[in-house]
Formats: structure tokens, C-alpha cells, sequence
């Protein structure tokens, strides 16, 4: 049997944007594809819309249910500045894949910070290997701007070696029956994504 | 909800360590789980509730679990306890007496620590709990030995006539990895009471004779450590040896991997043979484990030489696997992980923070944009609304632990007195600023906050305090509150009336206002703090996350905004300031995200916020 692939992944993002879920569908995924897994996530106060991330490793063995700073193969991160927070996380050569969208965190909201200007360019100034996705405008092009976490999927799907199928099995059950359609639809823009590696620009939530 | 085993139900499943150890109670057949929520904890009761032919709590406080739990055990049925570590401290005291008592049917306590303070006000290492009670301590390091450690607690506990704690971390409770999914072993029903008092009424002449049978305990405990599967050496290099437990063993794994480890699983009583072959067999012995070096100075005390210990890594916070692999490649120990030696980029300086907020639409924000405004010294609890310590309201001045709020107020109110007295008739006593005024959720009231206010009504205290009744337990994820008319298992429940409550224990001035008017909460602080007694304020609303409300969202008028930035210090993240095309500052509204509850419109001096009628959806 070859060696499989072992890939350690941070997922960051803002409490509310589907974090958990994105984390729960790529578990369950990499078990299917008979890989041993560990997944680390935070619960509690963090949540009420604060920074979020999750731990996602898989391989043949696993042993720390944490990744390290330095060490991560995928930076999967569902809001523009929740990307250039994490970015040391990732091992040299790594990707960064974003969602381009911008969610103002409380300081900015509260008018005493301001969020970084020309996010986008400070990122690939930052890092080389970029993959930058109008997620929440796909999902909403798709049917909900609440399926961004799945466009999110979508396109880290290119990036992992894993069959479609699994992933479509796992993602109808994961979502209410009423909303597999427009997710599997979610799903397969964000893996078109990863073909034209979309030029973003920031949009505002 | 309910939870039956299924013949297509997959063997293998992935799980945290909590969703595992409600499993593995559920397998050992407990009759019994009780808990107040609480970081990294709550999950495992939620879990253990949607299984068949087991009775679930909420309790009152963690203090009440517990001595649920031991009453379920002393009448013969296995229970379980659960709680964050904090909670430990509020259930000691029925705890360390369990410890004398022991048991009839097993009795298993769950501590779920939080390194780090993921949700927590301190990181306090509860193995220490072990030995301060003399119970024998599990320590799982995924989930599954999180299910077959909990199974195990069940028949160590029985077999030695103790309770037994088991104790997580936020990243054993937290963290999923694959568990293998057993039958039920049904355990016997218990039909009747026994009587036994000289085991289980703790009058001292009783509990003299029961203390030497706990050292007793203690000594068998260690004899069985030594043969208990749970502790096991893995020879890798002779070189390198590590004495590690929990998730330090995962992180140890992963930073250098070749070695040779000797992974406890039970960490107290300690097995001292064991850990004396291990010496015996490696050339240097490290520990390797998070917070307090709990195992170190016990295996120090055995006599036992460490190379390596808590000099290693940290007493503060997570310890992870590049922490371990960093300290032990300078302290020049072979065999370290290369690739967590990697150099990491700096961090990308200068972003602004993103702390956890008050969720758009919340009931908390209209009493904190008052409170805010008066300038008020607030001695604050655990809840959503420790969130008002932050930007833009400043206004919670203290928080230390559970129903605090209420007693500490009063405390600061007293030597103010004394002060007011000793000094020339202070002006400062007309001062606003210089009346502490609490202010405590409903749940935390329910856990801890009714005593505190019994104490004020009783000693003559003249303090505020404000009852923000959002009718769940908001920070943990919405569990059922006493005040809520519901259980655990949704079933209907009697309802504590609170202003009744607050009445009946001599508080006179009992009033509730709607917190989403600003002008009102006002006024009514404004008289309560002119009273020259004890006044208790509920601000009741629903919880707009838990009950899902959303109301029409509010719009700008962006000719009549002038762009001020005073309803910003609503603090909401629906609100958001723009430049315009003319290069205006103007205030635009979420749509999506705002709530409708209309504390920004309040704010606003201009009139610039528009609210929707009731008619159109809007918050009447």
C-alpha cells in the first residue's frame, strides 16, 4: 500500500460562520476515506462573535488533536482578516485559502479600531500560495449566502484526496433535507473556484 | 432525541471526548447523571440525556449535582457527575465527604479542566483534587479512552468503596477522535433503600473510624496501579524516557516520537514499582504534562530522579507539541519531531482584535448602554453579560466566580459605610459612582446568587442589584434555567418566580423592567440607587439566540446621520461606519445581521435610525 497523504489543516473564521460545521463534514469525510482523525474546536465564549478556529488532522496515525504554528498545510479561513491573522500557522509553501468576505470585528464596529486596509493585497504581499474564494457570493448565487462554509468545501476539496462522492454523502448529512440541493450546488462552485483561483476584492458582509 | 442502539449503527464513530464519555456511562449502565453547565463540561450531560433508561439533571449549582449524584450511588444505582473545574470547588464539600462515605453502586466525578482559559477565570489543575480528597484519579488522553476510562471509573469505584474522578482538559473534552461503539451493560434496578449509618452518617465518631479505611484505600489503590492497564510502558529509544498522561501523552507522541514513554492513565494513587522499572530501563526520565507538575513532585517524593520536568515547558496555559519539541531539542535530548522545529513567520503585527461580542439583538445591551452612560461601578458574575467588561461599555469593575456579583457588591457598600462614618459627612455619598451596583444572570442567580442576596436583605445592605433574566443559561449554549417551567428532558417543571422570590426574603423594592428601553432602565436605576435600602432590578427579556428572535431589521437615514458615532457605543456588530462617494461619515446597518432591537435608534440623537412598526415586523 502507498504512504497516504498526512495533512494537518487550521480552519479560522468568526462565531456564527459555520466553523463547527465545515470542521464536522471534513472529519467525517477523511474517516470515511478510512484515514485516523483528530479534531480540536473551542466551545464557549469565544463564540458570541468572536475569533474562531478548529484543529483538522488526518493520516494514518494522528496523535495530537492540535496542530502547531509553523506546521499547517492548509489555512482555511472564512473571513478576509481571520486569513492574515493565522498565516504563521502555516509551513512554508503552504496554502491560504479565504473567503474574501469582511466582518467587522467589535473594536471596529465600535468605532475605536479600523479593519486593515487593501486586506487582499497585504495577504499575497504576505504569502505566495494563495487561493482567495467570493464564498458568501457564490452560496447566495448558489441559493443562501448561508452555504458560504460549503463553498468554503468546495474548494479546499481540490487541495485533499478525497473522492466527490464521499464528500456528497457526508454534506446531505449534514444539512437539513431542505437544503441539500442548494448545498451540493454551494459545493460545486467553490470546487469551479479552485479552477479559475478567482482574482478577489474585499466585500463588505 | 432519544438515543437507542441500532443494528445498523456504525461500530466506529467519530466523538469527542465528552460525547465518549456520556457513551461509556451510558454502557456501564449508570442510572444517574447529573451537572450544572459549564466550559469544557456541558456536552457530556447534553449527550448523556438523549440516552434510554438513565435519569438527567440540570442542578441548581455543582454543589447540588453532586450530592444528587452520591444519593443516587449510596441508594445503589451508578451515577455520574460532571463539571467545569471551577465547579469542583463549589461541589468540595459533599465531595471529600463522599470520599469517607464511599458508596453502594459506583460513583463516578467528572472534572473538565480549561489550561489555557478558553472560557474560564482561572486554569486550576484539578488532579490536585485526588489527592487533597484521597479518591483515585483517570486522566483519558482522547476519546477513547475517555469511554473506556469512564467504564472503568464504574468498577474501580465499587471494587475500592470510593468515588472516582476523571479528569479532562478542554482538549480531551473538546476534541474528536474515533471510538469504538459497545452494548449496555444493564446494571441492577434498585428497589429499596439500605440502611447503614455508620458508613454513611459522617458525625465524627463515624468518620474517625472511617478515615483510617481511606488510607487504606489509598495504599490498595497504588497496588492496583501498578498492574492496572491503564498505566503501560512503550519502549522506544532507551535513550529518552517520559512519564506523561492525558493529551500531554498525544502532544509527547507527536513531538518526539522514537522515544520510550511510560503513560499513566490512573495519575493517583501512583504505581511506584512501575515507574521505578521505567527509570531502571531508560538512561534519562523527563515528565511531560500540562499546568501543575502534578505528577513530577510525586514521583520526586517516591524518590525516583527526573532529568526533566516542569523547567521544560510551563505552568501557564496549553503546552503543545511544539512547545515540548522546542524545549527538548535545547535541553539536547535526541529524537525531536524536525519538522516542529521549523522556523514560523512572526505574526502579522497590528491587526485589530476580534473579542467576543454581544450578540446583535441581545437583552444585555440596553442595560449596559445605561450603566455605561451613569458611569456606575459594576461588581459583575459569570455570564454572557461579563461581556459589558468590554469596549465600548467598560462597565463591569469585578468578576470573580459564580454569584459573586451580589456579595461583593455589598461587601464594597459596607466598608463605604464604615468609611462615610469615620470621615467628615462625605459628599461622596451622593456620588453615583461611588454605589457599587451587582449585577448577575438568572442562572447564576438560581446556582449561587439567591444566598448572597439573602445576606443582603438580612445584614441591613442597601445595594442595587440588577437580574438580567434572559431565561436560559446564555454562555454555555442554552441550557434550561429553574425559572424556565422546564427539565433537562423538556419535560414541564415548576417555575421559581423571581420577584416573588426576592420578596419573600425581604427585599421590598422588587421591580422589573424591559431592557430594551433605554429611557425606562434608566429612570428605574436612577430611583433605585435614591433608595436608602436594598432594591433588586430584573431586566427580562428572552435570549435572542437561544429563542431565535429577529425582528424587522433598523435602517439608516443617511440624510438625516450625521455620522457621530454615538450609536456605535451600542457596541453592536450590525453597525458599521462608512465614507460615503462625497466622503461623508455615515453609519450603515447590517441587514442581515441586526436583530431589530432598536438600542442603536435610542442612542441615536438625531432620529437618524429608523425602526420598523410593529406592523412591518418590527420590535413593538
Amino acid at each position: 500500500m502507498n504512504a497516504r497523504p498526512k495533512i494537518d489543516m487550521l480552519l479560522s473564521g468568526v462565531g456564527g460562520q459555520g466553523v463547527v460545521l465545515a470542521s464536522y463534514v471534513l472529519s467525517h469525510v477523511a474517516i470515511a476515506e478510512g484515514y485516523d482523525v483528530k479534531q480540536s474546536e473551542v466551545h464557549g465564549m469565544s463564540q458570541r462573535g468572536g475569533s474562531v478556529t478548529s484543529h483538522f488532522r488526518f493520516g494514518e496515525k494522528v496523535w495530537s488533536p492540535l496542530v502547531s504554528p509553523g506546521t499547517v498545510d492548509i489555512l482555511m479561513a472564512f473571513e478576509s482578516l481571520e486569513a492574515l491573522r493565522y498565516l504563521h500557522w502555516l509551513k512554508p509553501g503552504g496554502l491560504v485559502l479565504y473567503n474574501s468576505v469582511r466582518i467587522n470585528p467589535s473594536p471596529v464596529a465600535a468605532g475605536l479600531a479600523t479593519y486593515p486596509e487593501d486586506i487582499d493585497g497585504r495577504i499575497k504581499a504576505a504569502w505566495p500560495n494563495v487561493h482567495c474564494v467570493n464564498a458568501n457570493s457564490l452560496a447566495a448565487q448558489a441559493g443562501t449566502v448561508k452555504a458560504a462554509n460549503v463553498v468554503m468545501l468546495g474548494a479546499v476539496s481540490s487541495y485533499l484526496p478525497f473522492a466527490r462522492e464521499t464528500w456528497e454523502a457526508v454534506i446531505k448529512k449534514a444539512v437539513p433535507p431542505k437544503s441539500v440541493e442548494v448545498n451540493l450546488k454551494a459545493f460545486q462552485l467553490g470546487v469551479e473556484s479552485a479552477s479559475v483561483r478567482t482574482e478577489c476584492t474585499a466585500v463588505a458582509s | 432525541m432519544t438515543k437507542t442502539i441500532t443494528e445498523t449503527e456504525k461500530a466506529i464513530e467519530i466523538l469527542s471526548g465528552n460525547e465518549a464519555i456520556a457513551r461509556g456511562a451510558w454502557e456501564a449502565g449508570v442510572k444517574v447523571g447529573t451537572a450544572y453547565p459549564g466550559t469544557p463540561s456541558t456536552e457530556i450531560l447534553e449527550e448523556l440525556s438523549k440516552y434510554e433508561g438513565v435519569y438527567c439533571e440540570w442542578s441548581t449549582n455543582e454543589k447540588v449535582a453532586m450530592e444528587v449524584a452520591v444519593g443516587a450511588s449510596m441508594a445503589g444505582g451508578r451515577a455520574i457527575v460532571c463539571m467545569k473545574h471551577v465547579g469542583l470547588n463549589v461541589a468540595a464539600d459533599p465531595f471529600f465527604s463522599s470520599s469517607y462515605i464511599g458508596l453502594e453502586a459506583g460513583l463516578v466525578v467528572v472534572s473538565a479542566d480549561d489550561p489555557g482559559m478558553h472560557s474560564s477565570q482561572d486554569e486550576q489543575d484539578n488532579r490536585n483534587y485526588a489527592k487533597f480528597a484521597r479518591v483515585p484519579l483517570l486522566e483519558p488522553a482522547d476519546s477513547g479512552e475517555a469511554k473506556e476510562f469512564v467504564k472503568a471509573a464504574f468498577e474501580i469505584s465499587e471494587r475500592f468503596d470510593t468515588p472516582v474522578l476523571l479528569r479532562t482538559t478542554t482538549r480531551t473534552s473538546h476534541s474528536k477522535s474515533l471510538v469504538e461503539l459497545e452494548e449496555r451493560t444493564e446494571t441492577e434496578p434498585v428497589v429499596k433503600l439500605k440502611r447503614n449509618w455508620t458508613k454513611y452518617t459522617m458525625m465524627p465518631q463515624n468518620a474517625l473510624a472511617r478515615h483510617p479505611l481511606v488510607e487504606q484505600r489509598v495504599r490498595d489503590l497504588a497496588e492496583y496501579a501498578e498492574d492496572c492497564p491503564f498505566n503501560r510502558i512503550e519502549m522506544g529509544d532507551p535513550r529518552v524516557g517520559i512519564i506523561t498522561s492525558g493529551v500531554a501523552y498525544a502532544y509527547a507522541r507527536e513531538a518526539i516520537p522514537g522515544a520510550s514513554f511510560l503513560k499513566l492513565g490512573l495519575t493517583f494513587p501512583l504505581p511506584k514499582r512501575l515507574i521505578a522499572s521505567f527509570r531502571s530501563q531508560v538512561e534519562k526520565l523527563y515528565v511531560v504534562e500540562e499546568s501543575d507538575p502534578f505528577l513530577e513532585e510525586a514521583v520526586r517524593l517516591l524518590g525516583i530522579k527526573i532529568d526533566g520536568g516542569k523547567e521544560l515547558n510551563t505552568l501557564l496555559g496549553e503546552i503543545g507539541p511544539r512547545l515540548i519539541a522546542e524545549s527538548f531539542a535545547k535541553a539536547g535530548v535526541p529524537g525531536v519531531n524536525e519538522s516542529l522545529l521549523a522556523e514560523v513567520q512572526p505574526p502579522v503585527e497590528g491587526l485589530p482584535n476580534r473579542p467576543p461580542t454581544f450578540c446583535p439583538g441581545c437583552s444585555h445591551r440596553g442595560v449596559f448602554a445605561v450603566l455605561s452612560k451613569l458611569r456606575l461601578f459594576v461588581s459583575g458574575d459569570i455570564g454572557c453579560y461579563t461581556l459589558g467588561a468590554l469596549e465600548p461599555f467598560n462597565s463591569v469593575h469585578c468578576s470573580t466566580c459564580m454569584g459573586a456579583s451580589i456579595s461583593m457588591a455589598h461587601g464594597m457598600a459596607k466598608v463605604l459605610e464604615v468609611g462615610a462614618a469615620d470621615t467628615s459627612p462625605a459628599d461622596s455619598k451622593a456620588d453615583l459612582r461611588n454605589k457599587p451596583v451587582a449585577i448577575i444572570g438568572d442562572s447564576t442567580f438560581f446556582h449561587s446568587g439567591i444566598t448572597s442576596l439573602i445576606d443582603v436583605a438580612w445584614n441591613g445592605g442597601k445595594t442595587l442589584n440588577i437580574i438580567v433574566d434572559n431565561s436560559t443559561t446564555a454562555m454555555t449554549g442554552g441550557q434550561e434555567t429553574p425559572g424556565m417551567g422546564r427539565t433537562l428532558r423538556g419535560e414541564p417543571a415548576a417555575a421559581v418566580d423571581i420577584p416573588a422570590l426576592c420578596k419573600a426574603i425581604g427585599i421590598k423594592r422588587v421591580t422589573t423592567v424591559d431592557p430594551y428601553d433605554l429611557k425606562e432602565v434608566e429612570r428605574v436605576l436612577r430611583e433605585e440607587l435614591a433608595a436608602d435600602e436594598p432594591s433588586v432590578v430584573i431586566a427580562k427579556a428572552p435570549c435572542v439566540l437561544e429563542y431565535r428572535i429577529k425582528w424587522a431589521p433598523c435602517r439608516v437615514d443617511s440624510e438625516v446621520c450625521i455620522g457621530c458615532k454615538h450609536c456605535l457605543k451600542a457596541g453592536c456588530m450590525a453597525l458599521k461606519l462608512v465614507v460615503n462617494a462625497a466622503g461623508e461619515r455615515k453609519v450603515e446597518i447590517d441587514q442581515e445581521l441586526c436583530a431589530g432591537c432598536g438600542v442603536c435608534a435610542q442612542l441615536c440623537k438625531y432620529g437618524a435610525i429608523v425602526r420598523p412598526e410593529e406592523a412591518e415586523g418590527g420590535k413593538a
